[in-house]
Protein backbone atom coordinates (compact mmCIF):
# COMPACT_ATOMS: atom_id res chain seq x y z
CA UNK A 1 0.00 0.00 0.00
CA UNK A 2 1.36 3.38 -1.17
CA UNK A 3 1.75 5.81 2.05
CA UNK A 4 -0.64 8.87 2.27
CA UNK A 5 1.41 11.96 2.80
CA UNK A 6 0.79 15.66 2.67
CA UNK A 7 2.31 15.76 -0.52
CA UNK A 8 0.18 13.47 -2.14
CA UNK A 9 -2.84 15.11 -0.29
CA UNK A 10 -1.39 18.36 -1.95
CA UNK A 11 -1.14 17.01 -5.58
CA UNK A 12 -5.15 15.75 -5.26
CA UNK A 13 -6.02 19.15 -3.58
CA UNK A 14 -4.69 20.46 -7.05
CA UNK A 15 -5.51 17.88 -9.06
CA UNK A 16 -9.45 18.61 -8.05
CA UNK A 17 -9.21 22.45 -8.30
CA UNK A 18 -8.18 20.97 -12.13
CA UNK A 19 -10.86 18.80 -12.71
CA UNK A 20 -13.55 21.88 -11.10
CA UNK A 21 -11.62 24.40 -13.71
CA UNK A 22 -12.29 21.76 -16.44
CA UNK A 23 -16.30 21.27 -15.91
CA UNK A 24 -16.93 24.95 -14.89
CA UNK A 25 -15.19 25.70 -18.76
CA UNK A 26 -16.65 22.78 -20.43
CA UNK A 27 -20.27 23.48 -18.85
CA UNK A 28 -19.98 27.35 -19.68
CA UNK A 29 -19.27 26.59 -23.73
CA UNK A 30 -21.96 23.85 -23.66
CA UNK A 31 -24.15 26.28 -22.19
CA UNK A 32 -25.93 23.68 -20.32
CA UNK A 33 -25.39 20.87 -17.69
CA UNK A 34 -25.51 20.15 -14.18
CA UNK A 35 -22.70 22.14 -12.64
CA UNK A 36 -23.39 21.59 -8.91
CA UNK A 37 -23.51 17.96 -8.73
CA UNK A 38 -20.44 17.55 -10.66
CA UNK A 39 -18.51 20.19 -8.09
CA UNK A 40 -19.44 18.30 -5.04
CA UNK A 41 -18.09 15.16 -6.48
CA UNK A 42 -14.73 16.67 -7.80
CA UNK A 43 -12.18 15.41 -4.79
CA UNK A 44 -14.04 12.08 -4.74
CA UNK A 45 -13.38 11.49 -8.13
CA UNK A 46 -9.65 13.31 -7.98
CA UNK A 47 -9.06 10.68 -5.46
CA UNK A 48 -10.27 7.65 -7.40
CA UNK A 49 -9.25 8.45 -10.87
CA UNK A 50 -5.81 9.64 -9.53
CA UNK A 51 -4.44 7.90 -6.52
CA UNK A 52 -7.58 4.54 -5.64
CA UNK A 53 -8.01 3.05 -9.24
CA UNK A 54 -5.77 1.01 -10.83
CA UNK A 55 -6.55 1.78 -14.71
CA UNK A 56 -4.45 2.22 -17.68
CA UNK A 57 -6.03 4.72 -20.72
CA UNK A 58 -3.41 2.54 -22.91
CA UNK A 59 -5.56 -0.26 -21.94
CA UNK A 60 -8.82 0.77 -21.57
CA UNK A 61 -10.37 -2.72 -21.77
CA UNK A 62 -7.85 -4.21 -19.41
CA UNK A 63 -10.24 -7.16 -17.87
CA UNK A 64 -8.38 -6.79 -14.63
CA UNK A 65 -8.73 -2.83 -14.63
CA UNK A 66 -10.87 -0.94 -11.51
CA UNK A 67 -14.36 -0.09 -13.08
CA UNK A 68 -15.86 3.34 -11.76
CA UNK A 69 -19.38 3.53 -12.35
CA UNK A 70 -21.44 7.32 -12.47
CA UNK A 71 -24.21 6.56 -11.56
CA UNK A 72 -25.33 10.14 -10.52
CA UNK A 73 -24.84 10.38 -14.36
CA UNK A 74 -25.70 13.86 -14.62
CA UNK A 75 -22.19 14.42 -13.26
CA UNK A 76 -20.81 13.66 -16.55
CA UNK A 77 -18.73 16.65 -17.00
CA UNK A 78 -16.47 15.75 -13.36
CA UNK A 79 -16.40 12.01 -15.00
CA UNK A 80 -15.16 13.48 -18.91
CA UNK A 81 -12.75 16.09 -16.64
CA UNK A 82 -10.53 13.21 -14.99
CA UNK A 83 -11.17 10.91 -18.23
CA UNK A 84 -8.96 13.79 -20.33
CA UNK A 85 -6.82 14.73 -17.75
CA UNK A 86 -5.90 11.03 -16.91
CA UNK A 87 -5.31 10.56 -20.65
CA UNK A 88 -8.20 8.61 -21.99
CA UNK A 89 -9.07 11.30 -24.84
CA UNK A 90 -7.71 14.50 -25.53
CA UNK A 91 -8.64 17.53 -23.42
CA UNK A 92 -9.96 19.94 -26.09
CA UNK A 93 -12.34 17.31 -26.31
CA UNK A 94 -13.76 18.49 -23.19
CA UNK A 95 -15.55 21.73 -25.40
CA UNK A 96 -17.64 19.49 -27.29
CA UNK A 97 -19.47 18.32 -24.64
CA UNK A 98 -23.31 18.07 -24.98
CA UNK A 99 -22.69 19.22 -29.14
CA UNK A 100 -24.18 17.43 -31.87
CA UNK A 101 -21.86 14.00 -32.53
CA UNK A 102 -19.51 14.60 -29.34
CA UNK A 103 -18.45 11.52 -27.56
CA UNK A 104 -19.30 14.26 -24.37
CA UNK A 105 -23.19 13.33 -24.34
CA UNK A 106 -25.30 14.60 -21.81
CA UNK A 107 -24.76 11.97 -19.62
CA UNK A 108 -22.06 9.16 -20.09
CA UNK A 109 -22.66 6.73 -22.81
CA UNK A 110 -20.10 3.97 -22.88
CA UNK A 111 -20.20 3.18 -26.62
CA UNK A 112 -19.18 6.78 -27.44
CA UNK A 113 -16.10 7.18 -25.09
CA UNK A 114 -13.06 5.15 -23.59
CA UNK A 115 -13.09 4.64 -20.24
CA UNK A 116 -16.89 5.40 -19.11
CA UNK A 117 -18.13 2.00 -18.17
CA UNK A 118 -21.32 2.11 -17.91
CA UNK A 119 -23.96 4.18 -19.64
CA UNK A 120 -25.91 6.01 -16.90
CA UNK A 121 -27.87 8.94 -16.39
CA UNK A 122 -31.59 7.30 -15.92
CA UNK A 123 -30.80 7.67 -11.90
CA UNK A 124 -30.63 4.12 -9.57
CA UNK A 125 -29.54 1.69 -12.88
CA UNK A 126 -25.60 2.58 -12.25
CA UNK A 127 -25.51 0.97 -8.99
CA UNK A 128 -27.03 -1.88 -10.46
CA UNK A 129 -24.54 -2.23 -13.18
CA UNK A 130 -21.75 -2.16 -10.91
CA UNK A 131 -23.16 -4.67 -8.79
CA UNK A 132 -22.94 -6.69 -11.87
CA UNK A 133 -19.61 -6.06 -12.47
CA UNK A 134 -18.22 -6.90 -9.26
CA UNK A 135 -20.03 -10.41 -9.24
CA UNK A 136 -18.37 -10.75 -12.55
CA UNK A 137 -15.55 -10.19 -10.76
CA UNK A 138 -15.75 -13.12 -8.03
CA UNK A 139 -16.85 -15.43 -10.70
CA UNK A 140 -13.56 -14.86 -12.60
CA UNK A 141 -11.86 -14.40 -9.68
CA UNK A 142 -10.43 -11.09 -10.69
CA UNK A 143 -9.32 -9.24 -7.74
CA UNK A 144 -10.43 -5.56 -9.32
CA UNK A 145 -12.70 -3.37 -7.87
CA UNK A 146 -15.69 -1.66 -8.52
CA UNK A 147 -16.70 2.06 -7.38
CA UNK A 148 -20.00 3.69 -7.66
CA UNK A 149 -20.95 7.23 -7.37
CA UNK A 150 -24.58 8.06 -6.45
CA UNK A 151 -26.26 10.57 -5.13
CA UNK A 152 -28.33 11.29 -2.07
CA UNK A 153 -31.13 12.52 -4.23
CA UNK A 154 -30.88 9.34 -6.04
CA UNK A 155 -31.07 7.22 -3.10
CA UNK A 156 -35.26 8.15 -3.72
CA UNK A 157 -35.17 5.09 -6.50
CA UNK A 158 -36.53 2.30 -5.04
CA UNK A 159 -33.97 0.33 -7.22
CA UNK A 160 -31.24 1.57 -5.93
CA UNK A 161 -32.24 -0.53 -2.40
CA UNK A 162 -32.73 -3.10 -5.05
CA UNK A 163 -29.24 -3.32 -5.66
CA UNK A 164 -28.01 -3.01 -1.95
CA UNK A 165 -29.66 -5.65 -0.82
CA UNK A 166 -28.28 -7.90 -3.55
CA UNK A 167 -24.74 -6.31 -3.09
CA UNK A 168 -24.71 -7.44 0.70
CA UNK A 169 -26.79 -10.52 -0.14
CA UNK A 170 -24.12 -11.48 -2.78
CA UNK A 171 -21.38 -10.58 -0.26
CA UNK A 172 -19.79 -8.24 -2.75
CA UNK A 173 -16.46 -6.72 -0.91
CA UNK A 174 -15.03 -5.96 -4.15
CA UNK A 175 -17.71 -3.00 -4.35
CA UNK A 176 -18.07 0.62 -2.80
CA UNK A 177 -20.86 2.44 -2.87
CA UNK A 178 -19.78 6.80 -2.37
CA UNK A 179 -22.82 8.57 -1.64
CA UNK A 180 -22.32 12.25 -2.93
CA UNK A 181 -24.30 13.28 0.00
CA UNK A 182 -24.82 17.08 -0.80
CA UNK A 183 -28.45 17.40 0.72
CA UNK A 184 -29.98 18.90 -2.59
CA UNK A 185 -31.86 18.16 -5.81
CA UNK A 186 -33.62 19.45 -8.58
CA UNK A 187 -36.73 20.38 -6.54
CA UNK A 188 -34.91 21.26 -3.36
CA UNK A 189 -33.27 20.27 -0.36
CA UNK A 190 -33.45 16.00 -0.04
CA UNK A 191 -35.27 16.55 3.81
CA UNK A 192 -37.77 18.26 1.94
CA UNK A 193 -38.47 16.57 -1.02
CA UNK A 194 -38.33 12.98 0.26
CA UNK A 195 -35.60 12.24 2.94
CA UNK A 196 -33.54 9.03 2.30
CA UNK A 197 -32.81 9.47 6.14
CA UNK A 198 -30.69 8.18 7.59
CA UNK A 199 -28.67 6.79 4.91
CA UNK A 200 -26.09 5.83 7.08
CA UNK A 201 -28.37 3.67 9.01
CA UNK A 202 -30.41 1.91 6.40
CA UNK A 203 -27.09 1.19 4.43
CA UNK A 204 -25.87 -0.52 7.74
CA UNK A 205 -29.48 -2.02 8.40
CA UNK A 206 -28.70 -3.42 4.53
CA UNK A 207 -25.81 -5.06 5.31
CA UNK A 208 -23.23 -3.06 4.31
CA UNK A 209 -19.78 -1.55 6.22
CA UNK A 210 -20.51 2.04 6.48
CA UNK A 211 -17.78 5.04 6.48
CA UNK A 212 -18.71 8.31 6.68
CA UNK A 213 -16.36 11.03 5.98
CA UNK A 214 -16.52 14.59 4.73
CA UNK A 215 -16.26 14.23 1.02
CA UNK A 216 -14.05 17.53 0.53
CA UNK A 217 -11.29 16.41 2.72
CA UNK A 218 -8.55 14.50 0.70
CA UNK A 219 -7.29 12.77 3.36
CA UNK A 220 -10.30 11.44 4.79
CA UNK A 221 -11.48 9.88 1.20
CA UNK A 222 -8.32 8.42 0.96
CA UNK A 223 -8.52 6.68 4.34
CA UNK A 224 -11.90 5.50 3.75
CA UNK A 225 -11.22 3.89 0.34
CA UNK A 226 -8.07 1.96 2.51
CA UNK A 227 -10.44 1.23 5.06
CA UNK A 228 -12.50 -0.24 2.42
CA UNK A 229 -10.11 -2.61 1.00
CA UNK A 230 -9.86 -4.51 4.50
CA UNK A 231 -13.44 -5.02 5.05
CA UNK A 232 -14.25 -8.69 3.69
CA UNK A 233 -17.22 -10.40 2.87
CA UNK A 234 -19.94 -7.67 2.53
CA UNK A 235 -19.75 -4.04 0.61
CA UNK A 236 -18.93 -1.02 1.97
CA UNK A 237 -20.95 1.98 1.70
CA UNK A 238 -18.66 5.62 2.25
CA UNK A 239 -21.48 8.10 2.47
CA UNK A 240 -19.36 11.26 2.00
CA UNK A 241 -20.98 15.29 3.26
CA UNK A 242 -20.24 17.57 0.96
CA UNK A 243 -21.35 21.03 -0.61
CA UNK A 244 -22.81 21.14 -4.08
CA UNK A 245 -21.42 23.85 -6.06
CA UNK A 246 -18.09 23.32 -3.78
CA UNK A 247 -15.16 25.34 -4.75
CA UNK A 248 -17.25 28.21 -6.06
CA UNK A 249 -18.76 30.76 -3.60
CA UNK A 250 -21.41 31.60 -5.06
CA UNK A 251 -22.66 28.31 -6.34
CA UNK A 252 -22.13 26.50 -3.08
CA UNK A 253 -25.48 24.66 -1.49
CA UNK A 254 -27.48 27.16 -4.08
CA UNK A 255 -30.49 24.62 -5.32
CA UNK A 256 -30.58 26.52 -8.57
CA UNK A 257 -27.34 25.60 -9.77
CA UNK A 258 -28.20 21.73 -9.81
CA UNK A 259 -28.59 21.73 -13.77
CA UNK A 260 -27.75 25.43 -14.92
CA UNK A 261 -24.46 25.95 -16.55
CA UNK A 262 -22.14 29.42 -15.69
CA UNK A 263 -22.30 32.31 -18.23
CA UNK A 264 -18.95 33.85 -19.30
CA UNK A 265 -18.62 36.08 -16.50
CA UNK A 266 -19.92 33.67 -13.76
CA UNK A 267 -16.79 31.16 -15.23
CA UNK A 268 -14.26 34.33 -14.49
CA UNK A 269 -15.32 34.54 -11.00
CA UNK A 270 -14.72 31.20 -10.55
CA UNK A 271 -11.83 30.56 -12.12
CA UNK A 272 -10.52 33.26 -9.92
CA UNK A 273 -12.24 31.91 -6.75
CA UNK A 274 -10.45 28.35 -7.40
CA UNK A 275 -7.09 30.28 -8.51
CA UNK A 276 -7.15 29.16 -11.86
CA UNK A 277 -7.92 32.14 -13.78
CA UNK B 1 -48.99 -34.52 -31.52
CA UNK B 2 -46.05 -34.49 -29.31
CA UNK B 3 -46.37 -31.03 -27.24
CA UNK B 4 -43.66 -28.87 -25.03
CA UNK B 5 -44.28 -25.61 -23.54
CA UNK B 6 -41.61 -23.08 -25.44
CA UNK B 7 -40.53 -22.11 -21.74
CA UNK B 8 -39.75 -25.56 -21.05
CA UNK B 9 -37.82 -26.07 -24.17
CA UNK B 10 -35.48 -22.78 -23.27
CA UNK B 11 -35.22 -24.40 -20.00
CA UNK B 12 -33.49 -27.53 -21.65
CA UNK B 13 -31.50 -25.30 -24.37
CA UNK B 14 -30.32 -23.17 -21.55
CA UNK B 15 -28.54 -25.92 -19.24
CA UNK B 16 -26.97 -27.66 -22.48
CA UNK B 17 -25.63 -24.22 -23.92
CA UNK B 18 -24.42 -24.41 -20.36
CA UNK B 19 -22.95 -27.24 -20.92
CA UNK B 20 -21.12 -26.10 -23.84
CA UNK B 21 -20.28 -22.63 -22.67
CA UNK B 22 -18.67 -20.92 -19.74
CA UNK B 23 -19.47 -17.64 -20.40
CA UNK B 24 -23.07 -17.98 -20.52
CA UNK B 25 -24.76 -16.58 -17.25
CA UNK B 26 -28.64 -16.82 -16.29
CA UNK B 27 -30.35 -14.60 -13.68
CA UNK B 28 -34.08 -14.78 -12.43
CA UNK B 29 -35.81 -12.66 -10.18
CA UNK B 30 -37.88 -15.98 -8.15
CA UNK B 31 -39.54 -17.46 -11.44
CA UNK B 32 -36.79 -19.78 -11.76
CA UNK B 33 -39.11 -22.66 -11.17
CA UNK B 34 -41.87 -21.19 -13.88
CA UNK B 35 -39.30 -19.48 -16.69
CA UNK B 36 -37.43 -23.08 -16.12
CA UNK B 37 -34.28 -21.51 -15.52
CA UNK B 38 -33.92 -23.67 -12.09
CA UNK B 39 -33.09 -26.50 -14.98
CA UNK B 40 -29.46 -24.53 -15.39
CA UNK B 41 -29.35 -23.57 -11.97
CA UNK B 42 -29.75 -27.04 -10.57
CA UNK B 43 -26.45 -27.88 -12.99
CA UNK B 44 -24.34 -24.42 -12.88
CA UNK B 45 -24.82 -23.09 -9.31
CA UNK B 46 -22.09 -20.91 -9.44
CA UNK B 47 -23.08 -19.15 -12.76
CA UNK B 48 -26.84 -18.29 -11.65
CA UNK B 49 -27.97 -15.55 -9.54
CA UNK B 50 -31.10 -15.41 -8.37
CA UNK B 51 -32.20 -11.48 -7.75
CA UNK B 52 -35.11 -12.27 -5.39
CA UNK B 53 -38.21 -10.02 -6.80
CA UNK B 54 -36.51 -7.23 -8.17
CA UNK B 55 -36.61 -7.19 -12.69
CA UNK B 56 -35.23 -3.63 -12.12
CA UNK B 57 -31.78 -4.72 -10.46
CA UNK B 58 -31.74 -8.20 -11.89
CA UNK B 59 -31.78 -6.17 -15.21
CA UNK B 60 -28.87 -3.59 -14.19
CA UNK B 61 -27.02 -6.68 -12.97
CA UNK B 62 -27.24 -8.29 -16.05
CA UNK B 63 -25.81 -4.78 -17.79
CA UNK B 64 -23.12 -5.43 -15.42
CA UNK B 65 -21.88 -8.58 -15.80
CA UNK B 66 -22.13 -8.09 -19.58
CA UNK B 67 -19.64 -5.12 -19.29
CA UNK B 68 -17.26 -8.13 -17.70
CA UNK B 69 -17.57 -10.49 -20.95
CA UNK B 70 -20.74 -12.56 -19.77
CA UNK B 71 -23.18 -13.70 -21.90
CA UNK B 72 -26.11 -12.80 -19.71
CA UNK B 73 -29.97 -14.62 -20.04
CA UNK B 74 -32.24 -12.96 -17.88
CA UNK B 75 -35.38 -14.28 -17.17
CA UNK B 76 -39.31 -13.52 -15.44
CA UNK B 77 -42.48 -13.35 -16.42
CA UNK B 78 -43.42 -11.10 -19.70
CA UNK B 79 -45.22 -8.83 -17.55
CA UNK B 80 -42.53 -7.98 -14.53
CA UNK B 81 -39.14 -8.76 -17.74
CA UNK B 82 -40.36 -6.03 -20.30
CA UNK B 83 -43.19 -3.90 -18.35
CA UNK B 84 -41.33 -3.14 -14.53
CA UNK B 85 -37.54 -3.24 -15.93
CA UNK B 86 -38.92 -1.41 -18.93
CA UNK B 87 -36.72 1.87 -18.73
CA UNK B 88 -34.21 -0.64 -17.17
CA UNK B 89 -34.29 -2.48 -20.73
CA UNK B 90 -33.80 0.86 -22.41
CA UNK B 91 -31.14 2.50 -21.23
CA UNK B 92 -29.43 -0.54 -18.95
CA UNK B 93 -29.66 -2.96 -22.05
CA UNK B 94 -30.49 -1.42 -25.66
CA UNK B 95 -29.20 1.60 -25.44
CA UNK B 96 -26.00 0.44 -24.32
CA UNK B 97 -26.43 -2.35 -26.70
CA UNK B 98 -24.91 -5.07 -24.26
CA UNK B 99 -24.78 -8.97 -24.61
CA UNK B 100 -28.02 -9.66 -22.63
CA UNK B 101 -31.18 -11.59 -23.92
CA UNK B 102 -34.13 -10.81 -22.29
CA UNK B 103 -36.04 -14.25 -22.23
CA UNK B 104 -39.27 -14.41 -20.73
CA UNK B 105 -41.86 -16.41 -20.18
CA UNK B 106 -45.83 -16.18 -19.49
CA UNK B 107 -46.35 -14.03 -22.39
CA UNK B 108 -49.81 -13.29 -23.83
CA UNK B 109 -53.53 -14.46 -22.71
CA UNK B 110 -52.35 -18.24 -22.16
CA UNK B 111 -51.03 -17.48 -19.02
CA UNK B 112 -54.58 -18.43 -18.00
CA UNK B 113 -55.30 -18.39 -14.49
CA UNK B 114 -53.34 -15.60 -13.16
CA UNK B 115 -55.63 -13.37 -15.25
CA UNK B 116 -54.80 -9.93 -17.01
CA UNK B 117 -52.72 -7.78 -14.54
CA UNK B 118 -50.13 -11.30 -15.35
CA UNK B 119 -51.00 -11.57 -18.92
CA UNK B 120 -48.05 -9.51 -20.60
CA UNK B 121 -49.78 -8.44 -24.60
CA UNK B 122 -47.81 -5.18 -24.88
CA UNK B 123 -44.30 -6.63 -24.71
CA UNK B 124 -43.35 -7.21 -28.81
CA UNK B 125 -44.77 -3.81 -29.08
CA UNK B 126 -42.61 -2.55 -26.07
CA UNK B 127 -39.49 -4.67 -27.00
CA UNK B 128 -39.43 -3.45 -30.98
CA UNK B 129 -39.33 0.27 -30.90
CA UNK B 130 -35.94 -0.19 -28.87
CA UNK B 131 -33.29 0.48 -30.96
CA UNK B 132 -30.52 -2.18 -31.23
CA UNK B 133 -33.44 -5.03 -29.41
CA UNK B 134 -33.95 -8.13 -31.62
CA UNK B 135 -37.52 -9.64 -31.27
CA UNK B 136 -37.67 -13.34 -31.60
CA UNK B 137 -41.31 -14.98 -30.66
CA UNK B 138 -40.56 -18.88 -31.53
CA UNK B 139 -43.97 -21.38 -32.62
CA UNK B 140 -42.62 -24.79 -30.72
CA UNK B 141 -39.92 -26.27 -28.78
CA UNK B 142 -37.85 -27.13 -32.07
CA UNK B 143 -37.52 -23.68 -32.99
CA UNK B 144 -37.03 -22.13 -29.25
CA UNK B 145 -33.95 -24.77 -28.48
CA UNK B 146 -32.24 -23.19 -31.81
CA UNK B 147 -33.43 -19.86 -30.67
CA UNK B 148 -31.75 -19.70 -27.92
CA UNK B 149 -28.21 -20.77 -29.54
CA UNK B 150 -29.24 -18.28 -32.03
CA UNK B 151 -29.15 -15.65 -29.71
CA UNK B 152 -26.79 -16.88 -27.59
CA UNK B 153 -24.40 -16.26 -30.70
CA UNK B 154 -26.39 -12.90 -31.74
CA UNK B 155 -23.81 -10.32 -30.56
CA UNK B 156 -26.31 -7.15 -28.96
CA UNK B 157 -29.00 -7.49 -26.91
CA UNK B 158 -32.01 -9.87 -27.70
CA UNK B 159 -35.73 -10.28 -26.39
CA UNK B 160 -37.48 -13.58 -26.41
CA UNK B 161 -41.19 -14.69 -25.26
CA UNK B 162 -41.67 -17.85 -24.36
CA UNK B 163 -45.40 -19.26 -23.38
CA UNK B 164 -46.70 -20.95 -20.52
CA UNK B 165 -48.86 -23.58 -21.93
CA UNK B 166 -47.84 -26.70 -24.11
CA UNK B 167 -48.38 -26.50 -27.54
CA UNK B 168 -47.55 -28.90 -30.76
CA UNK B 169 -44.10 -30.18 -32.05
CA UNK B 170 -44.01 -28.25 -35.53
CA UNK B 171 -40.46 -29.14 -36.23
CA UNK B 172 -37.84 -31.69 -36.28
CA UNK B 173 -34.18 -31.19 -35.99
CA UNK B 174 -33.35 -30.35 -39.70
CA UNK B 175 -34.64 -27.33 -38.83
CA UNK B 176 -32.93 -24.27 -40.31
CA UNK B 177 -33.42 -21.23 -37.44
CA UNK B 178 -32.05 -18.29 -38.62
CA UNK B 179 -32.74 -14.95 -36.33
CA UNK B 180 -34.42 -12.93 -39.28
CA UNK B 181 -35.35 -14.85 -41.57
CA UNK B 182 -39.34 -16.25 -41.34
CA UNK B 183 -39.98 -19.46 -42.45
CA UNK B 184 -42.61 -20.58 -44.94
CA UNK B 185 -44.25 -23.49 -43.48
CA UNK B 186 -46.38 -24.20 -45.94
CA UNK B 187 -46.39 -22.63 -49.39
CA UNK B 188 -49.77 -21.96 -50.84
CA UNK B 189 -51.02 -19.20 -53.34
CA UNK B 190 -54.10 -17.49 -52.23
CA UNK B 191 -53.73 -15.94 -48.92
CA UNK B 192 -50.71 -15.80 -46.49
CA UNK B 193 -51.25 -16.53 -43.15
CA UNK B 194 -48.34 -14.96 -41.15
CA UNK B 195 -48.77 -15.77 -37.60
CA UNK B 196 -45.34 -16.03 -34.38
CA UNK B 197 -45.39 -18.25 -31.41
CA UNK B 198 -48.65 -20.80 -30.52
CA UNK B 199 -50.37 -18.96 -33.54
CA UNK B 200 -48.41 -21.20 -35.92
CA UNK B 201 -49.71 -23.92 -35.11
CA UNK B 202 -52.96 -23.16 -35.48
CA UNK B 203 -52.68 -20.91 -38.35
CA UNK B 204 -51.15 -24.29 -39.97
CA UNK B 205 -54.56 -26.34 -38.51
CA UNK B 206 -56.52 -23.44 -40.04
CA UNK B 207 -54.32 -24.03 -43.75
CA UNK B 208 -55.44 -27.70 -43.16
CA UNK B 209 -59.17 -26.64 -42.81
CA UNK B 210 -59.68 -24.67 -46.14
CA UNK B 211 -57.37 -26.90 -48.11
CA UNK B 212 -60.67 -29.18 -47.50
CA UNK B 213 -62.54 -26.72 -49.17
CA UNK B 214 -59.94 -26.02 -51.71
CA UNK B 215 -58.13 -23.08 -50.57
CA UNK B 216 -54.61 -23.18 -50.67
CA UNK B 217 -52.95 -21.02 -47.97
CA UNK B 218 -49.28 -20.42 -47.61
CA UNK B 219 -48.25 -20.05 -43.54
CA UNK B 220 -45.28 -18.24 -42.48
CA UNK B 221 -43.75 -18.37 -39.47
CA UNK B 222 -42.19 -14.83 -38.43
CA UNK B 223 -40.62 -15.77 -35.65
CA UNK B 224 -38.51 -12.80 -35.84
CA UNK B 225 -40.43 -9.41 -35.26
CA UNK B 226 -37.50 -7.65 -36.16
CA UNK B 227 -35.60 -7.80 -38.10
CA UNK B 228 -38.56 -8.62 -39.76
CA UNK B 229 -37.60 -10.43 -42.82
CA UNK B 230 -39.17 -8.27 -45.42
CA UNK B 231 -37.51 -10.10 -48.75
CA UNK B 232 -39.99 -12.86 -47.93
CA UNK B 233 -42.63 -10.96 -46.65
CA UNK B 234 -42.80 -8.62 -50.05
CA UNK B 235 -42.31 -11.76 -52.07
CA UNK B 236 -45.45 -13.46 -50.09
CA UNK B 237 -47.32 -10.34 -50.96
CA UNK B 238 -47.05 -10.09 -54.32
CA UNK B 239 -47.38 -14.03 -54.61
CA UNK B 240 -50.65 -14.27 -52.88
CA UNK B 241 -52.24 -10.24 -52.83
CA UNK B 242 -53.59 -10.67 -49.54
CA UNK B 243 -52.03 -10.95 -46.06
CA UNK B 244 -53.50 -12.61 -42.55
CA UNK B 245 -51.15 -12.07 -39.08
CA UNK B 246 -52.04 -13.96 -36.30
CA UNK B 247 -50.70 -13.24 -32.64
CA UNK B 248 -51.04 -13.85 -28.98
CA UNK B 249 -50.54 -9.92 -28.19
CA UNK B 250 -52.24 -6.62 -28.82
CA UNK B 251 -53.80 -5.84 -32.39
CA UNK B 252 -51.67 -2.54 -31.68
CA UNK B 253 -47.77 -2.77 -32.02
CA UNK B 254 -46.99 -6.22 -32.72
CA UNK B 255 -46.46 -8.92 -35.68
CA UNK B 256 -49.76 -7.56 -37.23
CA UNK B 257 -48.26 -4.08 -36.81
CA UNK B 258 -44.98 -4.89 -37.96
CA UNK B 259 -46.28 -6.34 -41.12
CA UNK B 260 -48.33 -3.42 -42.22
CA UNK B 261 -45.54 -1.68 -41.82
CA UNK B 262 -43.87 -3.47 -44.60
CA UNK B 263 -46.20 -3.78 -46.57
CA UNK B 264 -47.86 -0.40 -46.65
CA UNK B 265 -45.00 1.16 -48.25
CA UNK B 266 -43.35 -1.69 -50.21
CA UNK B 267 -45.95 -3.91 -51.46
CA UNK B 268 -49.63 -2.45 -50.58
CA UNK B 269 -52.01 -5.78 -50.37
CA UNK B 270 -55.12 -6.00 -48.37
CA UNK B 271 -53.92 -7.19 -44.63
CA UNK B 272 -56.12 -8.73 -41.75
CA UNK B 273 -54.89 -8.69 -38.36
CA UNK B 274 -56.03 -10.64 -35.58
CA UNK B 275 -55.06 -10.58 -32.36
CA UNK B 276 -56.17 -9.54 -28.89
CA UNK B 277 -58.12 -6.48 -29.56
CA UNK B 278 -56.52 -3.78 -27.27
CA UNK B 279 -58.39 -5.27 -24.01
CA UNK B 280 -56.91 -6.63 -21.19
CA UNK B 281 -57.12 -10.39 -20.86
CA UNK B 282 -59.07 -11.95 -17.71
CA UNK B 283 -58.48 -15.22 -15.80
CA UNK B 284 -59.36 -18.80 -17.64
CA UNK B 285 -58.72 -21.79 -18.85
CA UNK B 286 -56.22 -21.15 -22.07
CA UNK B 287 -58.45 -23.02 -24.50
CA UNK B 288 -61.33 -21.03 -22.87
CA UNK B 289 -59.06 -17.90 -23.19
CA UNK B 290 -57.98 -18.28 -26.69
CA UNK B 291 -62.02 -18.90 -27.54
CA UNK B 292 -63.10 -16.03 -25.79
CA UNK B 293 -60.68 -13.67 -26.98
CA UNK B 294 -61.32 -15.27 -31.13
CA UNK B 295 -57.96 -16.71 -31.57
CA UNK B 296 -59.27 -19.96 -32.90
CA UNK B 297 -58.43 -22.14 -36.35
CA UNK B 298 -62.04 -21.14 -36.98
CA UNK B 299 -61.90 -17.21 -36.75
CA UNK B 300 -58.60 -18.02 -38.77
CA UNK B 301 -60.84 -19.77 -41.09
CA UNK B 302 -63.14 -16.79 -41.39
CA UNK B 303 -61.15 -14.14 -41.60
CA UNK B 304 -59.27 -16.03 -44.93
CA UNK B 305 -62.94 -15.96 -46.16
CA UNK B 306 -62.93 -12.60 -45.99
CA UNK B 307 -59.98 -11.75 -47.19
CA UNK B 308 -60.57 -13.71 -50.60
CA UNK B 309 -63.65 -11.97 -50.98
CA UNK B 310 -61.95 -8.59 -50.56
CA UNK B 311 -58.89 -10.01 -53.34
CA UNK B 312 -62.04 -10.85 -56.04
Amino acid sequence: MRAINAEVIRNLEAKARVLRGHILRMLTQAGSGHTGGSLSAADIVACLYFWEMNIDPQNPRDPNRDRFVLSKGHAAPVLYAALAEKGFFPQEMLSTLRKLGSPLQGHPDMKKLPGVEASTGSLGQGISWAVGMALGGKLDNRDYRVYALLGDGELQEGMVWEAFMAAAHYKLDNLVAIIDHNGLQIDGRISEVMSPEPVGDKLNAFGWEVISIDGHNIEEILKALEEARKVKGKPTAIVAETVKGKGVSFMENRVEWHGVAPKEEELKRALSELGLA
Amino acid sequence: MQRIATRDAYGRALAALGRLYDDIVVLDADLSKSTKTSDFAKEFPERFFNAGIAEQNMIGMAAGLATTGKKVFASSFAIFAVGRAFEQVRNSIAYARLNVKICASHAGITVGEDGGSHQAIEDIALMRSLPHMTVIVPADGVSTEKAVLAAYQHEGPVYMRLGRPAVPVLYDESLDFKIGKGIEVRPGKDVTIIACGIMVGKALEAAEVLAGEGIDVAVVDMHTIKPLDEELLIRKAEETRAILTVEEHNIIGGLGSAVCEVVSEKCPVPVKRMGINDVFGQSGKVDELLEHYGLTVAEICNNVHNLLQIKS
